[in-house]
């Protein structure tokens, strides 16, 4: 007998339960993003526009300016790109397109494990392997050959922006390689074959077809590297000197907005502190949520809503 | 073969040499990093150093087994908030996320998994700690948590849709309702790579430091009391790598390479959930 | 046609409500049929029906004003070319159409002269009284061969752990599989050939004891051995099962079938007596069809 009137309220009960799980997300976000600005607002009040501008940050006189920390972070985030996007493309064009089918898992499988390392023992081994590194090999060439130019001048005692940006594009790469890898396989076959099948070498196939059609979802990769490198805390905290000084030499210590924040957040001790540093995390958050944005859009144009990227996030 | 097609063949060979030189460069720091580990911080290893909680400076004799149980119960926390939200958004979103709520959501995550864990610290700091008066373990576990969910909201998802609809259809042919087909077939089927999902995501939350620094803040006694501060090998690492003391860095290593290890096996555990899987279907 | 619904499953199935006499589904039918419905003798029971079944998607009519009989015990075959209409028809039976983006429904289905498309009812309560087989073999694949047959029972109702036996035994017994697992009841479901699956998504459709059985293109995935078994299980178990099987082969429906449902862009062209239908079919589209003159 067919049962009549059956209340079936397992369908919607589940769907309620599901929905309010998810509609979490949303919130938290929108709930980290007012308590910043909540937090913030103090000093945003008092100084207005020139936080932004002001170079200096004196918690004595009770004047704060977060110019350096933004400069030091946009610039030794830029550094890191600028080193990492080439090693990243190259690990990504090579497994795609090149590499041998016994090498694809165990190379990828180094690659991955590069994101698993976290960030506190970049930085421990960025103080006590990386730096003698480049004070012994890397910093005299470039001295000798670049010391001319204002970005290589004085002294170069280890912490600096050099290390920060050298640190960074080690930790970055896997990010930009395995977002890179997945829109370069959502590359169709076709235009790989269509290239080769007109002649074109292996690599002109690369160039000239695979890369072009990828182009979007890679630059979204550079952009979502850009965006953990603003973010990184320890590993740039350790290495990086945690001065606020503005300058143009990297061979300078220097500061980042995560950095500060994790360095200071303790020793806030009165109310126009702690907000200057909640404003800090504000500009911190609205600049890497931006820049992911725009990340997320490129490449869901070339992956169509896929997850990508997510077994190195 | 003309001079032109021979100068194209020989730029071919050397760009897929330079490539492949990038990709060995890429991978060289990983390979320096886990030399460096093991050297450095195997012979600070011993029984002590899993099974003593550290010793006032310059003492010699301590460990981090304060580390290594903090480490656990504040993952743990965080799993107990994560997992379900984090499992449960990613179920919402493969079979429900087809409207405009579900693009919010997926656009989100995929946000959130990008921003700064240090502002997500500092976050939990506001809400848990400053009302509370005083640092936790549950803190950092929030704090982690909410790094854990939009993780594992996107791999669920992923692996979720891979089950094919036929199977949802045979169920509910069957007469599953719609939410008993969703667990107890399509989930269940998908529940391997689930689960990959949730250990890479805890094996990258067990290595996190910054939103820890002021939620649990670290503890350099032995404590399992989750409402006052608890240490983390991660933490742990930190201090002794500030640290003025040659001891301390040694130590540092030796935590390095602890944290280093499990978060291999953890990696190793996700990659091996998944294999198991193919090699049955 | 009015609003179209939502996509989402609802408890009532999204249509205009038609108006019917309910009827004693024990009593002896007289026919007052038009001449394109069942020929079917005067003293046999009808277990399952269609009034004027129209099935849509979205605004695309795929299935036109189907009335037909399914009379208890026999096997009807509903053939035609690829995307007239048979596959959607059939899930219009079970009520699986509504699940598909945009589906919906008009007229009406009844199973022992109930209507399944009646307001109120729960399609999910539906569903278990039909069985439904489909194209792939599609065993539930963290299951074992025991948990996969009695799926279906599970999910309707507790039962003692040796009343399961008995009906996974008989289930499996009657999709002539039960020599070739009853020692490996405990293995994994997918461990099983193509064949073998498919008998035992068989098995799994028959173990509620479900009143009519659908299969949908059934063997179109098997090698000829396991097309063949597949066959002489109609035989067997049209005993106890009403069955419409849709196929897209002319001589599977010629070997397996009682009666025949031709339908061409979704009406239905002619119905009869299989053997009937394939040496003297009535219509001109159907000899067409059968003599291979197109589809």
């Amino acid at each position: 007998m067919v049962r009549r009137h059956t209340r079936n309220i397992g369908d919607p009960a589940y769907r309620w339960i599901l929905t309010g799980l998810a509609l979490l997300l949303p919130l938290l976000l929108l709930a980290v993003g007012s308590q910043l600005a909540i937090s913030a607002a103090p000093a945003l009040k008092k100084f207005g526009f020139g936080f932004l501008l002001s170079t200096t940050w004196d918690p004595v006189a009770e004047v704060y300016g977060a110019a350096p920390m933004i400069f030091g972070t946009i610039v030794s985030s830029l550094l890191g790109l600028i080193i990492a996007v080439p090693l990243a493309l190259g690990v990504a064009i090579f497994l795609t397109e090149f590499a041998p089918r016994w090498l694809r898992q165990p190379v990828g499988f180094l690659v991955e494990l590069l994101a698993a390392v976290p960030s506190v023992v970049y930085g421990l081994w960025g103080v006590f392997v990386l730096i003698p590194l480049l004070r012994t090999i890397a910093v005299p060439p470039l001295r000798a050959l670049l010391g001319w130019t204002p970005f290589f001048k004085g002294v170069f005692y280890g912490n600096s922006m050099l290390a920060a940006g050298v640190i960074l594009a080690i930790m970055i790469v896997p990010y930009i390689a395995a977002v890179s890898r997945e829109v370069l396989q959502a590359v169709p076959a076709t235009q790989r074959e269509a290239a080769l099948g007109l002649g074109a070498t292996r690599w002109e196939a690369v160039w000239s077809a695979v890369l072009p059609y990828g182009r979007a979802g890679i630059i979204g990769a550079i952009m979502l590297g850009f965006g953990r490198a603003l973010g990184e805390t320890m590993a740039v905290t350790l290495v990086i000197g945690n001065r606020h000084d503005l300058g143009a030499s990297l061979l300078a210590p220097a500061y980042t907005m995560a950095a500060a924040i994790a360095n200071e957040f303790s020793e806030a001790t009165t109310q126009m502190y702690l907000s200057a540093l909640f404003a800090v995390g504000l500009v911190l958050f609205i600049i890497t949520i931006t820049i992911n944005a725009m990340a997320r859009l490129l490449v869901w144009r070339v992956a169509r809503g896929a997850a990508v990227g997510s077994k190195a996030l | 073969m003309s001079a032109r097609a021979l100068r194209r063949r020989a730029k071919s060979v050397a760009m897929t040499g330079v490539v492949a030189g990038l990709a060995i460069l890429a991978v060289l720091p990983l390979l320096l990093i886990f030399a460096d580990l093991l050297h450095k911080g195997a012979t600070s290893i011993d029984w002590n150093f899993f099974v003593k909680s550290p010793v006032p400076a310059g003492e010699s004799g301590g460990g981090v087994a304060n580390a290594i149980v903090g480490t656990g119960i504040i993952v743990a926390l965080a799993c107990l908030a994560g997992i379900p939200v984090g499992v449960g958004t990613g179920l919402y979103l493969a079979e429900y996320g087809g409207g405009r709520l579900g693009w919010l959501v997926r656009f989100v995550a995929d946000v959130m998994n990008g921003t700064p864990s240090i502002v997500v610290g500092i976050s939990a700091w506001t809400w848990l700690v400053r009302p509370a008066g005083h640092f936790s373990a549950i803190a950092g576990g929030a704090a982690l948590a909410i790094l854990m969910v939009p993780m594992l909201a996107r791999t669920t998802e992923e692996m979720v849709r891979l089950v094919p609809n036929s199977l949802r259809e045979a169920a509910l042919a069957l007469g599953y309702p719609r939410w008993r087909t969703s667990l107890a077939v399509v989930a269940r089927t998908a529940l391997a790579g689930i689960v990959t999902g949730a250990l890479v995501a805890v094996a990258r939350i067990a290595g996190e430091t910054a939103p820890l620094l002021f939620t649990a803040l670290g503890n350099l006694n032995f404590s399992t009391t989750v409402t006052e501060p608890m240490q983390t090998l991660s933490l742990q690492i930190y201090v002794y790598a500030t640290g003025p003391f040659e001891e301390w860095h040694r130590l540092a290593w030796a935590s390095a390479l602890v944290l280093m290890g499990m978060v291999l096996v953890l990696s190793i555990a996700a990659r091996w959930a998944t294999r198991s899987r193919h090699a049955a279907g | 046609m009015s609003q179209l619904p939502a996509a989402a499953e609802t408890t009532a199935a999204p249509r205009r409500p038609e108006s019917h006499r309910p009827a004693d589904p024990t009593t002896v039918r007289k026919l007052e049929v038009a001449p394109d419905t069942t020929p079917v003798p005067d003293n046999t029971l009808v277990r399952i029906e269609t009034r004027r079944l129209t099935a849509l998607f979205g605004s695309t009519v795929a299935v036109r004003e189907v009335s037909l009989f399914f009379p208890a015990n026999t096997v009807t075959a509903i053939i035609g070319p690829s995307g007239c209409g048979k596959s959607t028809f059939l899930r219009c039976l079970n009520r699986m159409h509504e699940l598909s983006n945009g589906g919906w429904t008009t007229g009406s289905v009844l199973l022992d002269g109930e209507d399944i498309y009646g307001s109120g009812l729960d399609p999910v309560t539906v569903r278990r009284r039909i069985g439904m087989v489909f194209q792939r073999p599609t065993p539930f694949p963290t299951m074992s061969i025991y948990d996969n047959v009695a799926a279906g029972l599970r999910v309707q109702d507790r039962r003692s752990h040796t009343q399961l036996d008995d009906v996974v035994e008989q289930a499996l017994r009657q999709a002539a599989l039960w020599e070739e697992v009853k020692d490996r009841l405990n293995t994994s479901a997918i461990a099983l050939s193509g064949g073998q699956q498919q008998r035992l998504c068989i098995a799994r459709a028959v173990a509620p004891r479900p009143e009519v059985l659908l299969l949908d293109e059934p063997t179109a995935s098997l090698d000829p051995s396991g097309t063949q078994r597949i066959e002489e299980l109609c035989h067997e178990l049209k005993r106890q099962y009403t069955i419409v099987i849709v196929t897209h082969n002319m001589q599977q429906a010629a070997r397996v079938s009682d009666y025949t449902a031709f339908f061409y862009m979704g009406d239905l062209i002619e119905i009869g007596r299989t053997s009937q239908m394939f040496t003297r079919p009535a219509k001109e589209q159907t000899e067409a069809y059968l003599t291979g003159r197109f589809g």
